[in-house]
């Protein structure tokens, strides 16, 4: 199963267990790797045998018909799906030279580094400001007030929300309109300052004018972090990501270039998905 | 072909006018459901509000040398009959206390005896025609008047019905609710937090569930017998005290406090706690931050109508002797005491035509508590109501 994009062959990635190294033919860090990664849904397998490198500070897009696995895949990231009970994984997901399945690993410290934004926007029902300022002062990344106000002001600001939010900080998050509320939730994700943000089909609940800020505003965020989406529209795929992995089934049937991928697709499968022919 | 709207209507009228039956019945069950909360009210307030009302008589009282040995010398003989045998009790009492009073008169209005005071709101009475003669006189003179019966809000049980208040009651209520509410609340809610968000989904977690649900369909007087034999027998808690009366309640609001506080929990939607997840909250703090403070008010108002339905409870407490006739007010949790219900039963035992009133009355007062408890509940559900 060739699910690397072919300018990583295996022979070009770091060995397991090695931390970063620079790829010379793609000039880009690895963020996250995944070797091998099997997940049942308590007897359904869901994934089988994903292998599939992640670079840093460029958009992956993850594309593929309902029910591909693609979600499921993006949770495995942050152990988000720990919190189903009849979820099991076997394979390695490695971050920073770790394997984020280990029993040693906090699965907070995970997620402190692997922030995530939810299909549906779900801010906190507190203010926008404490929506922002909650993460990370409970992470101890803020003591004083001041550096709280300025922490809350650059993730607005980063998250493009700032010139709208600014007057109304006190007001409820869940105040803001569908749009602004998902900004709310990109900038509360920010704030803790993590390596790659998960996006899990991020706009497809927002109007098109929302969905274009919120694609303009992942391009912008993926010169400071790392961002993995899923997303069924495969237009934006094509229009933000760098790297596209297309799932089907349960498996990576490609993973290339966007560019390559939307033009040169190596398998009739992606062929036949990209093309609108089933999906 | 298909059907004219005329054929269709024509198929539809007996649809309709069975609806409209349905309609009718649903609307009479809620008229006679209606009926018979007001029939109730009705006759409640007809016999309770009387007892607010007390016969109060203006007499003179001699602090003579007589009165110090005897009360009775202290009062005309024509109205030492008519006045309650408490005033005369009490004239050598307060005459020792403050002897400055001997030799002096005072004017003073005193409560009637109990048989006048039923007599003059118009009920049967054991008076022979002398006494009512002499009443009839003194009404007549203005010198008997019905005034409002604080005395009932203040002054704990009695023997005699002119005497009798509900003030211990009242008191020893709401030290029983203190300790049922410091005891079922943390433990329920807690529980509840257990098994709605922290708990493994397995045989044992289930078989509790269950248990749980079953428990708040015990009979509560059950819950009494447990208390008798654990609080009382087997760790020698004083019997008859707000702490067993509040220990045993406890046992019974438990389950409802549990019940209701894992109903808040759950409708706190999935999404907040995946957002917590997602900014690395730990499982305590996903909890303490965002699922509590959003199923508050469910919590309350489920812990208030657990608590409104203690303190209606009167089977339990009486085996645990609550049930007890109490004329001073109780004054710590371990000294004996009663609550409303009980006090209304004991009253409604009482031969004394004169404790009928007494008995609405306190059932008044228990409704009107339990009522304003109940709205409480649904104020603090609008007030902290928040929209996610």
């Amino acid at each position: 199963m060739n699910s690397q994009a072919p300018q990583v062959s295996e022979q070009q990635t770091p060995a397991v267990g090695q931390p970063y190294t620079r790829n010379q033919e793609a000039c880009h860090d690895l963020s996250i790797r995944v070797r091998d990664l099997n997940l049942w849904y308590g007897k359904t397998q869901a994934l089988s045998g994903l292998n599939i490198d992640l670079f840093q500070k460029n958009v992956t897009a993850l594309i593929g018909p309902s029910g591909c696995g693609k979600s499921t895949f993006l949770r495995c990231l942050n152990r988000m799906n720990d919190l189903i009970p009849s979820v099991h994984t076997e394979g390695l997901v490695e971050m920073d030279g770790r394997d984020v399945n280990a029993v040693k690993m906090d699965e907070v410290a995970l997620r402190r580094r692997v922030g995530m934004v939810f299909q549906k926007p779900n801010p906190f029902p507190k203010s926008i400001y404490e929506n922002v300022a909650y993460a990370p002062r409970m992470h101890d990344l803020v003591s004083r007030k001041a550096d709280q106000d300025e922490l809350v002001e650059k993730a607005l600001r980063d998250a493009g929300l700032w010139e709208e939010a600014k007057d109304k900080l006190q007001e409820p998050g869940t105040s803001l309109s569908g749009g602004q509320q998902q900004r709310l939730c990109i900038a509360r994700a920010i704030a803790v300052q993590p390596d790659v943000i998960l996006m899990d089909e991020p706009t497809s609940a927002l109007d098109p004018i929302s969905t274009a800020t919120i694609e303009d505003l992942m391009d912008r965020l993926k010169q400071k972090f790392t961002i993995i989406t899923v997303t069924h529209n495969m237009q934006q795929a094509a229009r933000v990501a760098d790297y596209t992995a297309f799932f089907h089934l349960g498996e990576i049937i490609e993973y290339n270039d966007t560019k390559v991928m939307f033009s040169t697709p190596a398998k009739k499968k992606t062929e036949d998905y990209i093309s609108g022919r089933y999906g | 072909m298909s059907d004219s709207f005329d054929q269709i209507s024509q198929q539809l009228k007996s649809r309709h006018r069975k609806s409209s039956r349905l309609k009718y019945f649903s609307m009479g069950a809620l008229a006679l459901a209606a009926a018979f909360l007001l029939v109730f009210f009705a006759d409640m307030l007809i016999k309770g509000l009387p007892a607010f009302q007390q016969a109060m008589i203006n007499v003179e009282i001699n602090y003579t040398e007589d009165a110090a040995k005897s009360g009775r010398a202290a009062v005309d003989r024509d109205f030492s009959s008519v006045i309650s045998r408490s005033v005369v009790r009490t004239i050598p009492l307060e005459m020792r206390n403050d002897p400055s009073l001997l030799g002096t008169t005072q004017q003073r209005w005193v409560l009637a005896s109990g048989e006048v005071d039923q007599y003059l709101k118009g009920n049967r009475v054991r008076l022979d025609d002398e006494e009512k003669e002499i009443i009839d006189h003194l009404v007549e003179s203005g010198k008997v008047e019905m005034q409002f019966n604080a005395g009932f809000f203040s002054r704990g049980d009695s023997k005699m019905p002119e005497l009798a208040g509900i003030m211990s009651a009242v008191v020893g209520t709401v030290m029983t609710m203190i300790v049922t509410l410091a005891i079922a609340f943390p433990i329920g809610v807690m529980t509840a937090i257990y098994l709605e968000e922290f708990a493994p989904d397995n045989r044992l977690t289930q078989l509790i569930e269950i248990n749980i649900n079953n428990l708040a369909a015990i009979p509560s007087i059950l819950f009494g017998l447990l208390g008798l034999a654990i609080f009382i027998n087997f760790f020698g808690v004083p019997r008859s005290t707000p702490l067993v009366g509040g220990m045993t309640l406890a046992l019974m609001t438990l389950p409802v406090i549990i019940i209701s506080t894992r109903t808040a929990l759950r409708s706190v939607p999935e999404s907040i706690r995946h957002a917590a997840f997602g900014v690395g909250c730990s499982r305590w703090q996903v909890v303490k931050d965002h699922v509590l403070p959003l199923a508050m008010p469910g919590i309350m108002t489920g812990s208030i109508i657990g608590l409104a339905q203690a303190m209606g409870e009167t089977a339990p407490l009486i085996i645990v002797g609550m049930v007890a006739f109490i004329p001073d007010v109780t004054a710590s949790f371990t000294d004996a005491a009663t609550v409303m219900p009980a006090q209304v039963f004991t009253w409604s035992g009482e031969p004394d035509r004169a404790f009928v009133e007494k008995t609405a009355g306190g059932i008044l007062v228990l409704l009107a508590v339990l009522i304003s408890l109940n709205a409480s509940a649904v104020l603090l559900r609008k007030k902290f109501e928040r929209r996610w």
